[in-house]
């Protein structure tokens, strides 16, 4: 029976090709935007970390006070000072913690031919490859007694790996950054969670950075702050590196994992000891206030996914609700004008579900037809934003499965339910009255 | 034209004229809405940065690690620039406008102030900073070398005098008497010792940064960072040809460095506001396929209704309708169809702008946008209903007297 109503439905549309035109078109344009711009919102508002998003939590300590809070019970500063993230990875209150910043390095390739080049860099603690499942593709992350030792070890992403040393295994050869040479501990594998989630401050997307090392090691050669360096007010700090190290400027990414809700009860309650305990030795002047942030929560709190990208989703699915509106008129005029054969069939004995059946075939035919139209447009629409946007977004911007499913699913929902109506309508008709009139 | 008819025979068909009128109202508010914004950021995108673009770049600097001599190799350096063929000018700095990174400051009347008066971007500068960015001295005088002092990241000798942007000026003074009056950065008294009328903060397109972003303070150090820029200035005509040179002979000065990011300030600026124009540009095609969408929508079903009602129609024929009175009978028919819908559009254009106003911080939809949308969508109805009903005026009176 589908298939008769298949055959049915495509011998209407071929009878009225401007009509069937019109609605395939309608829906294709629709589906085509707004599958464009929410492929890319998906892959902008994605887990960077599914299976351990709930477990890695980003602390918060108020230490601006009132004045600098944007909303009431927020803390104004994203970020700790050095002060407190010492004193966090001092207090080692959760299973793994990593406190890290962005900094960079100019890198002088063992021949002398090649110029040096520039790269990003992260000083983190030992605990960040574990506790972020980074992959390895050589060696390993360094222990913690190089955290403690401030050892100039190094952990080269694939990349720099692929520049330096061809790709070859380089654990335990040596890299000169900045006129220092870094012993090689561990070279990664590819990776590159999106968003960026442990660092948001500055790019949210894009690659992580092309080499690691220890954080004390970093903090002891004054290494370059090339992330955000956020001080609220006057500073009061001495002048130096010392003095930025005392100062109440906040510049430190700080990660702890939380396996459970136990731990993340008892870590939010050590957060708000050292924040009242701050309060007693006079450092702040107000009610202690502090903050756990998980993955997704973060993520949100620091609008990784912008505004734009919201807007466009709703303003194209907007449009699709116009298309549909439009597709629910012409289905109607289509139907309508058959009211004649409807009658007729009707007449001869089918009933008012099979001619509900063969109408919302129709449809759905109408659909799968718009759907692969607006597939058609979605990838020459993903296509155009590759060359509009930045070079980290734009190389979000690609058809999955889940968009090729998505799409033709939603294409053939929105016909089938702008063809409810039209349908019910045709299955009205009597047999009588349309046998008669003609 | 008596518009009692229409209404009756749109009463036997109610479907229909909503379906028309919803798709007017969702397609004039959507229009709208995106009108505005692209509006908006077109206006962003067009705003001047103050320097002289088409002649300008900037390339960023970083040694190998080497801290103590870093002031004189920067000053080696800028000597090289200053002297190639074509370059007007040249300075070091640690950002420039719409770099999309540097240093902002709270700038005070008072020295301890615990809000500060005004926001302000901070630019490293020197003496030859106003002529290589092409900036317009308004008032007051340029640094003299004297005033140049030297810091680094943390440590730096006082700021005694600074320059002004004309929007910080008045955002401090509101008076305009900005020149020669103590502002207090780090609580360090400095004197403004001249004004500059346009030059925008690094920060461009982000809602924090769009509410200073024409407060800057030209800072006279030299900033002896191990990672630093350096901006030129070349003769018209002659960028592409000086920022190879450049490249060149900061090499031949010292190979030991990194010299990355050269780019023009077309290009700063195109990064600047990449977002922005692909906001816009993604906008103008959504609210190009609406409109054509709803166009075609209505040709249809019009054409459609002319289908329906031949018969009728070569019945009026017969009775003395002109063609013309066939045509303002569906012209008339659209017109009110879409008074309904630009009704209903402009209350869901204003909703929706108010739900976007405090979903997304975006501004007040400007009325004249709801006015001209609506004017868009009656002629784009009228538009689209022509085709329909001129072949329903062309449809023959003899008609009647054929069928059944």
């Amino acid at each position: 029976m589908f298939r008769y109503y298949t055959w049915l439905a495509l011998r209407s549309l071929r009878r009225n090709p401007a009509l069937t035109a019109l609605m395939v078109a309608a829906i294709g344009l629709g589906i085509g935007a707004s599958m464009t711009t929410l492929s890319l919102f998906r892959a902008m508002s994605g887990d960077p970390i599914p299976d351990k998003s709930s477990q890695l939590f980003v602390p918060q300590i108020d230490n601006w006070g009132p004045d600098a809070r944007e909303k009431p019970g927020e803390p104004g500063a994203d970020m700790l000072t050095y002060t407190d993230a010492k004193a966090l990875l001092d207090a080692h209150a959760a299973p793994r913690q990593a406190a890290m910043y962005a900094t960079g390095f100019a890198i002088a390739p063992a021949d002398p031919a090649q110029r040096p080049f520039r790269t990003d860099g992260r000083a983190t603690s030992a605990d960040f490859f574990a506790m972020f499942k980074v992959p390895f593709r050589f060696g390993s992350g360094w222990g913690a007694q190089a955290d403690t030792d401030r050892s100039d070890v190094v952990v080269l992403s694939k990349d720099i790996n692929d520049k330096l040393f061809g790709g070859a295994d380089s654990v335990g050869r040596t890299v000169r950054m900045d006129n220092r040479d870094y012993r090689v501990v561990g070279v990664l594998d590819a990776w590159a969670p999106q968003p960026r989630f442990y660092d948001v401050m500055d790019e949210d997307f894009g690659d992580p950075e092309g080499v690691f090392l220890p954080f004390s090691t970093a903090i002891g050669l004054h290494q370059d702050i090339w992330g955000n360096n956020n001080c609220h007010g006057s500073i009061d700090a001495k002048p130096g590196w010392e003095g930025h190290l005392n100062s109440e400027c906040v510049w430190i990414q700080y990660w702890a994992e939380l396996p459970d809700a136990a731990q993340a009860q008892r870590y939010r309650a050590m957060l708000d000891a050292y924040a009242a305990e701050q309060q007693r030795l006079g450092r702040f002047h107000w009610a202690p206030l502090t903050k756990l942030s998980n993955v997704r929560q973060w993520l949100v709190l620091e609008h990784v996914v912008p505004d734009e990208s919201r807007v466009t989703v709703v303003l194209s699915f907007g449009f699709l609700f116009v298309c549909l509106v439009n597709a629910v008129g012409l289905m109607l005029a289509k139907f309508m004008t058959r009211s004649a054969e409807i009658g007729v069939r009707r007449a001869i004995g089918a009933n008012r579900r099979a001619i509900f059946t063969q109408c919302l075939v129709e449809a759905g035919v109408i659909g799968l037809a718009g759907g692969l139209l607006g597939l058609l447009l979605t990838a020459a629409g993903l296509a155009g934003m590759r060359g509009l946007l930045s070079q980290e977004i734009a190389a979000l911007a690609h058809l999955d499965t889940v968009d090729v499913l998505a799409t033709m699913a939603l294409a053939v929902a929105a016909a089938v339910l702008a063809g409810l109506y039209p349908t019910w309508r045709a299955a009205q008709v009597q047999p009588a009255w349309q046998l008669k009139s003609n | 034209m008596h518009i009692g008819p229409i209404l009756a025979t749109m009463r036997r068909n109610k479907v229909g004229a909503f379906l028309i009128a919803l798709q007017m109202a969702l397609t004039l508010a959507i229009l709208c809405n995106t009108l505005f914004i692209i509006h908006q950021r077109l206006a962003l995108l067009a705003r001047p940065s103050g320097v002289d673009e088409a002649n300008t770049f900037a390339v960023s600097n970083q040694w190998m690690g080497v801290r103590e001599e870093t002031a004189a190799r920067i000053r080696a350096d800028l000597t090289a620039l200053r002297s190639l063929p074509g370059v007007v000018d040249a300075y070091e700095t640690n950002s420039y406008p719409l770099r999309g990174g540097g240093w902002s400051e709270g700038i005070n009347l008072q020295p301890g102030q615990k809000h500060s008066t005004a926001h302000s971007a901070l630019y490293f500068s020197d003496e030859h900073t106003i002529n290589a960015l092409g900036l317009r001295l308004i008032a007051g005088r340029n640094f003299t070398p004297e005033e140049i002092g030297e810091r680094t990241e943390q440590v730096s000798t006082p700021t005694r005098v600074v320059i002004v942007s004309q929007a910080l000026g008045l955002k401090l003074f509101p008076d305009g008497s900005a020149l020669g009056k103590t502002v207090y950065l780090n609580d360090e008294p400095a004197t403004i010792i001249g004004v500059v009328d346009t030059l925008q903060t690094p920060w461009v397109s982000s809602a924090w940064a769009e509410k200073f972003v024409g407060n800057t303070v030209l800072d006279p150090h030299l900033y002896k960072s191990n990672f630093y820029h350096y901006v030129v200035r070349a003769q018209p005509g002659q960028l592409q040809a000086v920022m190879k040179a450049a490249q060149d002979r900061l090499f031949e000065v010292n190979r030991e460095r990194v010299v990355d990011r050269l780019r023009s300030f077309t290009e700063v600026r195109a990064d600047a506001y990449r977002a922005d124009r692909a906001l816009a540009v993604i906008l103008a095609w959504v609210s190009g396929a609406l409109l054509s969408v709803t166009a075609f929508g209505i040709v249809g079903l019009t054409s459609f209704w002319v289908a329906q009602r031949r018969r009728q129609i070569g019945v009026r024929r017969a009775l003395g309708a002109t063609r013309r009175a066939v045509l303002a009978y569906f012209q008339t028919e659209n017109g009110l169809i879409a008074a309904a819908g630009v009704v209903a559009g402009v209350a869901l254009a204003v909703g929706l702008n108010l739900w976007m106003m405090h979903a997304f911080d975006m501004q007040r939809l400007n009325p004249l946008y709801a006015l001209g949308g609506a004017l868009a969508v009656v002629l784009l109805g009228q538009f689209a209903v022509l085709w329909p009903a001129l072949r329903a005026a062309s449809i023959p009176p003899a008609l009647a007297t054929r069928a059944a």
